[in-house]
């Protein structure tokens, strides 16, 4: 918190600060713990104490006050940059706001229902009402569908890569690196309404099955996929992709023998951050697998499936409160499983990281 | 062969190629040329299955509000209402996202200790990996009833701004709580774009500032803001693609109504993607096709918006060469 | 095993830029050739001609035609990939696989093209390639670790010892010592006056003394001048051109007058 303080006091070399002093050192921090206290102070006087409106009266009143001081000790322009940093703090202050918020209430209604019996029962005849019934053929089908859309996305997202670093040239390297990028962008709904039409198509109307949720997921997952391995690939150099052609070795070898191997652990990481991404998708797979599947399918070719994400919602759209805990224990699977998969790719990262 | 001012000929044909390297080269090219294909898939595969229902339509699809497509005839649906539910909802989180990530990325870059810079970096990437159905779920089940006070109190002292007019919602299930989730969950995209612009600004630049007698911020004013525009806009734009396209969010928070209203605190609204994601399951006769169309509208627009993003991103980047 | 290279004619284009005009030499078996000439003459890009490693460079490619013994290595039924394995490179900064342990560097070119050999095979080739780097005595005790854990004078002996481990007739060697320090170039200028009992060895290199010393013959190289592509000025055994140079142009770099 230090970095509030001005770092290089030089009222000599500029004849406009001469005039001017500076703020005592310790001056913000002190201000900042005496406007939390005098905040709080009055709140709990009118009985109205609540942490919301401590934080943005304590905020609000800290800024005020140090502006005002600066500008009269330090003139306006230092005014203005102690403005700015009040601001700048502020800012990522509220960015960590929201992900405080959700962690803190997922864990707090989700601990109610998260539990060995949630994990392992499915819904199969448990009314809406129950209290009974849990995630397992949620579980089961996230699993299926997001291993199968991992199966597809990984090899083509690879072998993308790989052309674009390797092979391609001029315009159609621009070509694809644009659409890879534009794809990136396609709304996840959109990715299920393309398969739904294919779907359409091939088997005609109302099939509704994993595999379909798996193919849209992969539209979903390949242009991630694409991006970070083509990142991966770009860092190892070019000296080892010569001292390879110049043993003697061809370059689909070099490739596959030396170039990947050497950045597995990125591709790994990229790999599993892309898992994390899809994993949370729920709009295709409602299109997609259907969103009223009770009962534990691990077949992606037969019938409707059901998924974590998905089980969250359809719980939600019930909306009693037995369907609100379980769609809170969910959404702790499901954030338990996401930050699993992070934590993996930091720590393969970390453990592979060159010069450990 | 051996005369100086032969001409260059040009790269001789290339000779012959090993099997394995053929095989290999022609599968990466193959799966460089599915992106392609896909991507000219999804639009032709949605065209195909919306043209059914757009021709059976008996109003203006793009002009009109209603939406009574489940019938085997005579539909009549229009995306009016979606289409501006839809541009509504992303321009709030925008405007709410853009300022927030700008401060937090300058905070990353310029302010923060640079051993902490990182990490605090990863801390803002999470908030990417919590899925948007979580997001959902924490929108209806603990920020709405929160907002509900702050609402009243907003029409009360300024319900003459008409985005402000009452009454306010009693369940907060608005627009503007489904504005608020979404600018959350951009604010790591345009934060990402505008951090990595930020760090390469010239360090020369920042020294010229800070040699003059800048403070900070106005070395961040004179140096680091005109330089890290075009990634800045670039972010907002991709982050606008981002609110265009999320479903899950503003399906479970809004309280739909197919109208076109600016009032932020009043239920109603839809946004193009939630509609489809709530009218699917109950699609029958030409509700499918009818939803495809409005998906089809969809990716248009976001396609012209990610699009224009890139272009803005690589053109600011090819400047700062 | 080591072969003569007759070059005649070769000029090597980036695209439609000429880099390289009108070479024509001959290199002889069994002994130490060096390229010398200021930076950007071509000295380096000629040199990858030689085993097509220019060919990686997208847009370059090369004409005229370059004889080992008397396999023209530009004619229409040569694989690149096979005068690569003939006619092997050191670069400039060592580049032992990151992935790869000491060991498996050697037999890098065997492996990489999963090429059958028995354990005991390894071992020797192993051993031997080592032995002919004179870095045997140094590794023989952690062969397990990683190539990496090296020092710089060492993975450029391991780069060595990986080349000759693919048996080739020529190794080309690009400024080889250019990031050593004194003590580990002396080590590999030695080895090199080793390697040519059994090898045609090309150096590119921009000391001059390091040419007189280790060279038998030298070809010197210059642009024809600004703009204009590189060319071969002058070659001769190295004793007559570093005292009595032909032309005037090689006088005047030898003795530091250039420009």
């Amino acid at each position: 918190m230090s970095t509030t303080i001005r770092q290089s006091p030089e009222p000599d070399t500029d004849p406009l600060e001469a005039r001017h002093g500076s703020l005592p050192r310790r001056f913000p921090l002190a201000l900042l713990a005496s406007c939390a206290a005098v905040v709080a102070g009055v709140l709990l006087a009118f009985s109205a104490f609540g942490a919301l409106p401590w934080v943005l009266l304590t905020a609000a009143s800290f800024t005020v006050i140090l502006v005002t001081a600066s500008a009269r000790v330090e003139g306006h322009r230092h005014a203005a940059d102690r403005l700015v940093t009040a601001l700048v703090y502020g800012c990522f202050l509220l960015a960590l706001a929201p992900l405080v918020s959700v962690l803190w209430t997922v864990i707090d209604n989700g601990l109610d229902r998260f539990d060995p019996y949630f994990l392992s029962v499915s819904m199969n005849g448990v009314l809406p009402s129950m209290d009974a019934g849990g995630a397992y053929h949620a579980i089961v089908g996230t699993l299926a569908i997001t291993g199968m859309a991992t199966l597809i996305s990984v090899p083509i997202g690879l072998m993308c890569a790989v052309y674009l670093v390797e092979y391609a040239q001029g315009r159609i390297k621009r070509a694809i690196t644009f659409f890879v990028d534009v794809m990136t962008g396609i709304p996840s709904i959109v990715a299920g309404l393309f398969i739904v039409a294919l779907w359409i198509m091939l088997f005609g109307p109302g099939r509704t099955n994993g595999a379909a949720a798996a193919l849209s997921l992969a539209v979903l997952m390949i242009p991630v996929v694409v991006r970070s391995s083509e990142e991966m690939l770009q860092l190892v150099s070019r000296d080892l992709r010569e001292a390879s052609y110049a043993l003697g070795v061809p370059k689909w070898r070099t490739i596959t023998k030396v170039v990947l191997p050497t950045s597995a652990a990125g591709l790994t990481t990229g790999i599993m951050l892309a898992i994390a991404r899809v994993i949370g998708e729920t709009a295709p797979l409602v299109l997609t697998a259907g969103s009223s599947a009770v009962s534990i399918n691990w077949d992606l070719f037969d019938g409707q499936m059901m998924s974590l994400p998905v089980f969250i919602y359809s719980q939600v759209r019930m909306g009693g409160a037995v369907n609100y805990e379980r769609a809170w224990a969910a959404a702790l699977t499901l954030i338990l499983i996401v930050m699993l998969l992070f934590f993996l790719a930091r720590v393969i990262k970390y453990l592979f990281a060159p010069n450990r | 062969m051996t005369t100086t001012d032969a001409p260059p000929a040009g790269p001789p044909p290339a000779g012959k190629r090993r099997i394995g390297d053929a095989v290999f080269a022609g599968l990466a090219r193959g799966s460089g040329y599915l992106i392609l294909l896909i991507l000219a898939g999804v639009a032709a595969f949605l065209i195909i299955q919306a043209w059914p229902s757009l021709s059976a339509n008996t109003v203006s699809f793009l002009g009109s509000r209603e939406w009574e497509a489940n019938t085997r005839e005579n539909p009549a649906f229009g995306v009016a209402a979606l289409a501006f539910g839809t541009v509504l909802a992303a321009a709030i989180a925008l405007v709410i996202a853009t300022p927030v990530a700008i401060g937090v990325a300058l905070f990353i870059v310029y302010y923060a200790d640079s051993r902490l810079a990182s990490p605090l970096g990863y801390l803002v990437d999470l908030l990417a990996a919590i899925p948007s159905v979580v997001y959902g779920l924490w929108g209806i089940g603990f920020l709405a009833p929160q907002l509900v006070p702050v609402y009243e109190a907003l029409t009360r002292y300024l319900g003459w701004i008409p985005l402000f007019a009452g009454p306010a919602s009693n369940s907060a299930r608005t627009m503007l709580t489904a504005g608020i989730v979404l600018a959350v969950m951009i604010l790591p995209i345009i934060t990402a774009m505008s951090r990595d612009v930020f760090k390469q600004v010239p360090q020369g630049h920042r020294e010229a500032a800070l040699a003059m007698g800048a403070t900070r911020w106005e070395m961040i004013r004179l140096a680091v803001l005109p330089f890290g525009k075009s990634g800045v806009v670039g972010g907002a734009m991709l982050g606008l693609g981002r609110a265009l396209g999320e479903t899950m969010a503003v399906a479970m928070i809004l309280s739909p109504a197919l109208v076109i209203s600016f009032a932020l605190l009043k239920s109603g609204n839809q946004t193009i993607a939630a509609h489809i994601a709530l009218q699917y399951p109950e699609a029958t006769g030409y509700g499918v096709s009818a939803l495809i169309a409005a998906g089809l509208v969809l990716f248009a627009i976001t396609l012209a918006v990610n699009m224009s993003a890139r272009y803005v991103v690589a053109r600011g980047s090819k400047e700062s060469r | 095993m080591a072969k003569r290279i007759d070059v005649s004619g070769l000029h090597v284009y980036y695209g439609d830029f000429l880099a390289v005009e009108d070479v024509s030499m001959t290199i002889e078996p069994r002994s130490v050739t060096a390229f010398i000439g200021s930076s950007g003459c071509g000295k380096s890009t000629f040199l990858r001609t030689l085993n097509r490693m220019h060919e990686v460079t997208p847009g370059a490619y090369a004409q005229g035609k370059v004889l080992i013994d008397d396999m023209d290595i530009y004619g229409p039924d040569i694989d690149p990939v096979t005068v690569r394995g003939q006619v092997g490179m050191v670069f400039q900064k060592a580049n032992p696989f990151p992935t790869m342990s000491i060991y498996d560097n050697v037999i890098a070119g065997a492996r990489l093209n999963s090429r059958r050999m028995s354990r005991s095979a390894a071992d020797d080739l192993v051993e031997e390639s080592l032995r002919g780097a004179n870095l045997w005595e140094e590794v023989k005790d952690r062969l397990g670790k990683p190539g990496a854990s090296l020092s710089g004078g060492q993975q450029q002996r391991l780069c060595i010892a990986r080349a000759t481990a693919v048996k080739p007739s020529v190794l080309l060697m690009d400024e080889p010592c250019s990031a050593l320090d004194p003590i580990s170039t002396l080590a590999i200028e030695d080895l090199i006056h080793k390697l040519k009992e059994d090898y045609t060895i090309v150096i590119v290199t921009h000391n001059m003394q390091q040419a007189a010393r280790v060279s038998d013959r030298t070809a010197f190289f210059n642009l024809a001048g600004p703009g204009k592509p590189g060319k071969l000025i002058e070659m001769g055994e190295t004793s007559q051109m570093f005292t009595r140079p032909e032309k005037k142009e090689t006088e005047n770099y030898i003795t530091g007058r250039f420009g």
